[in-house]
């Protein structure tokens, strides 16, 4: 199935290797979080990461998004090997990314927020700003309207101005998308994005999370617990369990793996 | 009007101006505690090293000449020239960015994620330590700064005053154009921090470290800048007291007094950290003007702390903080 291009079963085509893992190990003192793990994203794809809590999935994508650095193994971008890169480095190659735990500027509006997703994007610096106002001026409005864009392609609109440290938890982890989109990315790495919401949440955020890769062509790595929703949304699924890679395909292969219903069900290991 | 209360506008209005400079004093310590959380306790030392940098470029001295001399048996003192207060300003800017540049490198780099109390170590032995460099550098005597603001009374509002009551005001021109300077400094930070890259940056990275670093900030670069503009704004509190009372290394003792400054104002709260300058500011000059007589005066060396420590038992969130509620 990995390997060369291919079309899904919604009849996309799936474009090149975007993003390959080759052999990744992370270990936390005595806690080995990743264990020899392989496995590639391809342009276009929605690609989803499983499995039960603490198998390693949060120290997947924080690997990919320059986190945490693995000892052991290589990460591919754009066919080519990457270097030891920290998350701002990371974030420059249009990698954008949302928490598991909400990471939110609380202190700042919606729109301000938002806005911080463009900074990678900003390229006058402080003393062109200073100097040649009117470059920066022009670049500021460009901004706005990506991230007015965004605003309203989230339907966030209402909130604009409110302080986000004020706002309900689902509309706090739709604010954290609208900021990872704002980079308008290449890659986007979604932890939970649907975590602790309730149904009809859970289906907006679905419906973003398509629209997103449809419209903008975004491709989208996430991680989910809910399997009725990984069904529906990932072209292929990761499964993992205490680290290892137990599984990798489609959803329907994932869903008739032997190890991976074990794994789910809880059958002991030996 | 009564000759009272005229006395004591007088003594408000120059305690205002000294408030301005407990103000920037605080406003350094602000900016790197909520960009970073290190108290640095080396900011009012970072004043006193900047003074002495700036006196020692103006007047052309070699810096560590000391050292030199005492290793080749040389006697060299100066270049022999005399540097434009304008380039000496600017050349001194330079030394604090490239000193917040080691700071980082030598010291914060490797204490990322540790305790606060541990970073406040590091910071008090930052103090000493450049507080160290700075004597070695430019020896430990009393230096007289001239970077030519106005001085003396203000004839204008002598006179004014003086018609208008009958009681001519004594305001320093130096205080006035203190003042000046130091609202231009605070209106510049703002516009900084509100519209340009950097200052959008420097406010996400005060807001929360990890979402900062996804939106593609480098936490490195920003404590790196804010390290600087907090040795400059320590440079403006540094050149209006060494004008004031000439550069000397009891100027690293403000530093004390920004303490209770930011206990009124808050850690975090940049209008905290004015407003509460000028609080202390007008509050100890008018104390020791009114109460100071009764007492025997001398009442400026502990009202600051006293006030301080009211503020703490009935307002721990400080002037504009939030009120804090305890969750059980
Ligand atoms: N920064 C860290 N320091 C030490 N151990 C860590 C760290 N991050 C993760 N771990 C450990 O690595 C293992 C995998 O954790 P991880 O958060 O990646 O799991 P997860 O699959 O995301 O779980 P969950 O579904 O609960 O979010 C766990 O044992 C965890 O304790
Ligand atoms: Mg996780």
């Amino acid at each position: 199935m990995s390997g060369g291009n291919y079309v899904t079963a919604d009849g996309r085509q799936i474009g090149n290797v975007l993003m390959e893992m080759k052999n990744i190990t992370l270990r936390f003192g005595g806690v080995v979080a990743i264990k020899d793990i392989s496995f590639d994203i391809h342009e276009g794809e929605i690609r989803a990461i499983i499995g039960p809590n603490g198998a390693g999935k949060s120290s997947m994508l924080n690997v990919i998004s320059g986190f945490y650095h693995p000892q052991e193994g290589e990460v591919w971008f754009r066919g080519s090997r990457r270097p030891v890169m920290k998350p701002y480095q990371v974030a420059e190659q249009k990698i954008a990314r949302t928490f598991q735990n909400i990471a939110l500027f609380d202190g700042m509006s919606v729109l301000d927020n938002v806005m911080t997703g463009r900074l990678t994007s900003m390229k006058a610096g402080m003393f062109a700003q200073a100097i040649w106002k009117g470059k920066a001026e022009r670049e500021e409005v460009e901004n706005r309207e990506v991230v007015e864009k965004i605003i309203d392609f989230l339907e966030i609109q209402a909130i604009r101005k409110t302080p986000v440290g004020r706002l309900p938890y689902g509309l706090k982890k739709r604010v954290e998308l609208a900021r990872a989109l704002a980079a308008e990315p290449k890659l986007l790495l979604l932890d939970e994005p649907m975590a602790g919401m309730n149904v009809e949440e859970k289906e907006d955020m679905s419906r973003f999370i398509l629209d997103v890769n449809d419209e903008f062509g975004t491709t989208i790595a996430l991680i989910e617990h809910d399997m009725g929703v990984v069904m529906d949304l990932s072209d292929r699924v990761v499964v993992m369990d205490y680290g290892r890679k137990i599984g990798d395909g489609t959803p329907d292969e994932v869903r008739n793996n032997q190890e991976v219903i074990d794994a789910y069900l809880g059958v002991s290991h030996d | 009007m009564p000759d009272q209360l005229l006395f004591a506008m007088e003594v408000m209005l120059n305690g205002l101006m000294a408030g301005v400079l407990y103000a920037l004093v605080a406003l350094g310590f602000v900016l790197i505690f909520k960009a970073s959380g290190i108290f640095n306790y080396a900011q009012g030392v970072m004043a006193l090293f900047s003074a002495l940098t700036l006196v020692g470029i103006m007047d052309g001295q070699i810096p560590f000449s000391h050292l030199i001399n005492a290793i080749f048996g040389t006697d060299l003192h100066h270049f022999g020239w005399h540097v434009p207060a304008v380039v000496a300003i600017f050349l001194t800017v330079i030394v604090m960015a490239v000193f917040a540049w080691l700071v980082q490198k030598f010291i914060f780099r490797h204490l990322v994620n540790q305790e606060p109390i541990l970073l406040f170590m590091a910071t008090i032995g930052l103090a000493y330590f450049l507080e160290g460099v700075g004597d070695l550098m430019w020896g430990s005597d009393i230096k007289k700064l001239d970077v030519g603001l106005p001085q003396g009374i203000n004839e204008w509002i002598d006179i004014t005053t003086f018609e208008a009551f009958g009681y001519g005001f004594f305001i320093d021109n130096l205080d006035i154009s203190a003042t000046i300077v130091a609202i231009i400094l605070v209106a510049g930070l703002i516009a900084f921090s509100q519209y340009t890259k950097q200052g959008r940056a420097l406010r996400a990275v005060a807001d929360d470290h990890q979402a900062a670093l996804s939106v593609g900030i480098s936490l490195n670069f920003i404590w790196i800048l804010v390290w600087s503009i907090a040795g400059f704004v320590a440079l403006v509190a540094g050149i209006m007291w060494g004008a004031k009372s000439g550069v000397q290394f009891s100027l690293s003792l403000i530093a004390l007094k920004a303490l209770p400054v930011l206990m009124l104002g808050g850690f975090t709260s940049i209008p905290g950290a004015i407003v509460g300058g000028l609080i202390i500011g007008v509050g100890e000059k008018l104390f020791e003007f009114l109460i100071g007589p009764m007492v025997g005066g001398a009442t400026e060396n502990w009202f600051a702390y006293v006030l301080a420590l009211l503020f703490l038992v009935f307002r721990p969130q400080g002037l504009f903080g939030e009120k804090i509620i305890e969750r059980v």
